[in-house]
This record gives structure tokens, C-alpha cells and sequence, in this order.
């Protein structure tokens, strides 16, 4: 294992070990998607097809809210305990930590997404099992988009004044076409068509995750040093 | 002195410009004067175009560099590329009224400008956010550069997302099947407002520079 891919992994096992210890973002993304759901419900009232047109939107809609949240914070649990001054004086490519957070923010996404898919089918009775090959794919990408941009981010406003509104506000516009692509996509997949009717969203999606990835990657070690 | 004489050289080039919109070339057969709005909407978005080339040039230079200067011009590029991009949409909404019927339309170029608008107010609401020179320029090139490279790729995603604005007649492949005498006018409108910008990013540099000096 080079020593690069082992200093990305030291972060994302650090990070893991402080969760599970601590429990102070999991349990309450599960429950604010939990909460989702029943904002969905009001805002949609009780007529099926509403629901079911409005689908691939709604997940997206519930996968950036609790990204927005997630995202946030995973730079800010490094300013307690002067953890940011050790980030930066950690020696080599400094990369490899914005890797190793973007890897511990998909984690989180991938943990939340099944959460919500597992509630959607659950509270609203769909079947999702027909779909999860398509659907897997999907997610997949459109969460790396999300979580490139959302890393990069919550690293620059986490010393920021407002930044729990600076970093909305920043995000949002920026992953416009990550989220455009991805409900388009998941339209497709859910509407029981096969995947390459979505391959043109998803080749986009995979431009702009490459796109983000090395912006990401480039520019991180001027953000790390506070 | 060379940014009082741009200065009057974009008067010049503006009072020319007007001239020509509004004099010279001829009536629109289909639209009506209504059309001559466009002489203020494509200068501006193209003007808005290169602002945003220059806030991505100035993040790269200043990344690699960390001069001043370069941020100073990420900074003063950023402002205007705002204020063109609002001129787009706002003469954009005007003009979709009496020709298509609505102010606002989710069509892509609409709303990729608009998204494109979001994205650099965001930038100078974060610039406004940071008070130590070096940490601001840092975090703005970040968000600068992402924000252009994003650029094609909002503008793809949201083209096959919609489609409803008639296909680009200047930047397109094919030549342009406008009129000569309208072409001419916008031309010149179009070198009125690129001399615009540059007045404007000149004297914009000129502040930041006396900013940073007295802050410093």
C-alpha cells in the first residue's frame, strides 16, 4: 500500500473511530431523513401519484439536504482541539487528506441514502428491488459529485464567519448539474427503462465528478492552511 | 492617465454604440424595436463570459504566484462579470415579454445564466466573508476556479435538460445568417462594452490596490 493511499486512509479510519465513539453525526442525519419524510408527506398530502411522480426528485432533494449537513461538518470537528494545526503540518501531499475526507463523506451519503430508500419504500410501499442495479449506479456517481464539491467546500468556509450559510450557499449553485443528471437519471432507472437510455447523464455525471475530482485535488492544500 | 483615456474612449465607443443600435440599423421586420434590446443583451453576456475567463485566470495566477495583484484582478473581474451577467437576465426578461409571451422562462440558457449568476454572487459573498488578505485570495481562487471549470458542464446539463431559446446566431458553428447593418451595430456595442469592462476592472484594481495598502 503506497504511503499516499495510506495517508487517505489514515484520515477516513480516524474519522470512522472518532463516529463511532462519539455518535454526534449519524444518529441525527438518520432521523433528520426520518423527518424528511414527513415534509415530503405534508408537503405532498396523501394521493399516491403525486408521490410517485415526484420521486426521483424528492430523493435528490432528501440526499443534498442531508449532504448540506453532512458535508459541513466534517472539516468542523477539525478546529476543536487545534486537529486543523495537525492536518497542516502532516508531512507530504496533502491531498490525500481532502481524499480521505471526501471518502469518509461518501461513507456518510451512502449510510443516509440507504436509510432514506429504505424509508421511501417502507412509508410510501414502492418496491425499489427491480431497480437497484440501475439505481446503485446512479447514486454512485451523483453522490461523488456531491460529496467532491461538498468537501472542497466545507473545507474552505469552515473557518468562515456565517459559514453554516456561506456553504449552501456556494454548494447549491455549484451542483446544479450534478443534481439535474442524477434525478434525470434516476427517472430513467425508476421508470423501469433500461440504463443506457440514461447513459448521456450518467457519461456527465462521470465528466463532472473527474472535473470536481481534480479541481478537489489541485487546489486543496492552499485551502488546508486556514 | 491610460484609465482616464480608456475612460473616454468607452463614452466614445458607448454614444457610438447607442448610434448605431437605435439610428442605423434598421427596424427589425419581425419583432420591432423590441429586437434592439439585443444590443445591450449580447454585449453584456459575452463581456460576462470574459469577466469570468479573467476571475479564473486571476485565482490560477494567484494560487501559483500569491501576488496580490493577480487576486486584485480575480476580485475586480468577478464584480463587473456579476453586474453583466444581472444586465443579461434582467434585458433577457424584457425582452422575452413581448416576444415570448412570459418574463421568465425555465429554459437552459436562462437558466444556466442564472445559475451561473448564483454561483459568482456566492464568490463575492464569500470575498465579503474573510477579513486577512492572503486567507480571502486563497479561498476565493478555490471557489473562482471551480466555478469555471463548471461552467460547460452547467451549460450542457442544463441544455438536454431544455430547450426553448433560439440557438446561439453569433458563437454558433455555422456563419452567422444576421444582417450586415446588424451585425455592424452589434459589433460595435459589443467593443463599447468590452472597452466598459476594461475601464471598470482598471479603476476596480486601482481601488483594491489602495485598499490593500492602507489596510496593510
Amino acid at each position: 500500500m503506497s504511503v499516499y493511499v495510506r495517508r487517505a486512509w489514515m484520515v477516513v479510519w480516524k474519522d470512522v473511530l472518532a463516529e463511532r465513539r462519539s455518535k454526534e453525526s449519524l444518529n441525527a442525519l438518520v432521523f433528520f431523513s426520518l423527518l424528511l419524510l414527513f415534509v415530503f408527506q405534508f408537503a405532498l398530502g396523501p394521493e399516491r401519484a403525486r408521490v410517485e411522480a415526484a420521486l426521483p426528485g424528492l430523493l435528490w432533494l432528501g440526499f443534498i439536504l442531508s449532504g448540506l449537513l453532512a458535508f459541513g461538518r466534517a472539516f468542523l470537528i477539525e478546529r476543536e482541539n487545534d486537529c486543523w494545526e495537525g492536518l497542516v503540518l502532516t508531512p507530504g501531499d496533502k491531498s490525500a487528506i481532502y481524499l480521505g475526507k471526501l471518502a469518509g463523506n461518501v461513507l456518510v451519503m451512502i449510510v443516509v441514502e440507504v436509510v432514506l430508500l429504505v424509508l421511501f419504500a417502507v412509508f410510501f410501499a414502492i418496491d425499489f428491488t427491480p431497480f437497484l442495479l440501475g439505481l446503485a449506479a446512479v447514486l454512485a456517481l451523483g453522490t461523488l459529485g456531491l460529496a467532491s464539491v461538498g468537501t472542497l467546500f466545507g473545507a474552505v468556509t469552515a473557518q468562515m464567519r456565517a459559514r453554516e450559510l456561506l456553504f449552501p450557499v456556494l454548494l447549491l449553485p455549484a451542483v446544479v448539474p450534478v443534481l439535474l443528471a442524477s434525478v434525470s437519471a434516476t427517472q430513467t432507472v425508476l421508470a423501469g427503462e433500461p440504463l443506457a437510455e440514461a447513459a448521456a447523464w450518467l457519461k456527465l455525471l462521470a465528466a463532472a465528478d473527474l472535473v470536481y475530482l481534480v479541481v478537489g485535488v489541485l487546489t486543496f492544500e492552499f485551502v488546508l492552511e486556514g | 492617465m491610460a484609465a482616464r483615456a480608456l475612460g473616454w474612449l468607452t463614452v466614445l465607443a458607448l454614444i457610438a454604440g447607442l448610434g448605431a443600435a437605435f439610428g442605423w440599423a434598421p427596424r427589425e421586420a419581425v419583432q420591432g424595436n423590441v429586437q434592439r434590446i439585443m444590443y445591450l443583451h449580447v454585449p453584456a453576456v459575452l463581456t460576462a463570459y470574459l469577466a469570468f475567463a479573467l476571475v479564473f485566470v486571476g485565482s490560477v495566477g494567484y494560487l501559483l504566484t500569491r501576488r496580490a495583484g493577480w487576486d486584485r484582478l480575480a476580485l475586480a473581474a468577478a464584480e463587473p462579470g456579476v453586474l453583466f451577467t444581472g444586465i443579461t437576465i434582467a434585458s433577457g426578461s424584457i425582452w422575452g415579454k413581448p416576444t415570448w409571451g412570459t418574463w421568465w422562462t425555465w429554459d437552459a440558457r436562462l437558466t444556466s445564466t442564472a445559475v451561473l449568476f448564483l454561483v459568482y454572487v456566492g464568490y463575492l459573498l464569500l470575498r465579503g466573508m474573510v477579513d486577512e488578505p492572503d486567507r480571502r485570495a486563497r479561498a476565493a481562487a478555490v471557489v473562482g476556479i471551480l466555478g469555471a471549470a463548471n461552467i460547460p458542464i452547467v451549460h450542457f446539463s442544463v441544455k438536454w435538460w431544455r430547450a426553448l431559446h433560439q440557438p446561439s446566431t453569433i458563437l454558433g458553428p455555422e456563419p452567422s445568417p444576421i444582417a450586415a447593418p446588424i451585425a455592424a451595430a452589434l459589433l460595435i456595442n459589443w467593443i463599447a462594452f468590452t472597452l466598459l469592462f476594461a475601464y471598470l476592472l482598471a479603476k476596480r484594481m486601482e481601488i483594491a490596490q489602495l485598499e490593500d495598502t492602507h489596510a496593510g
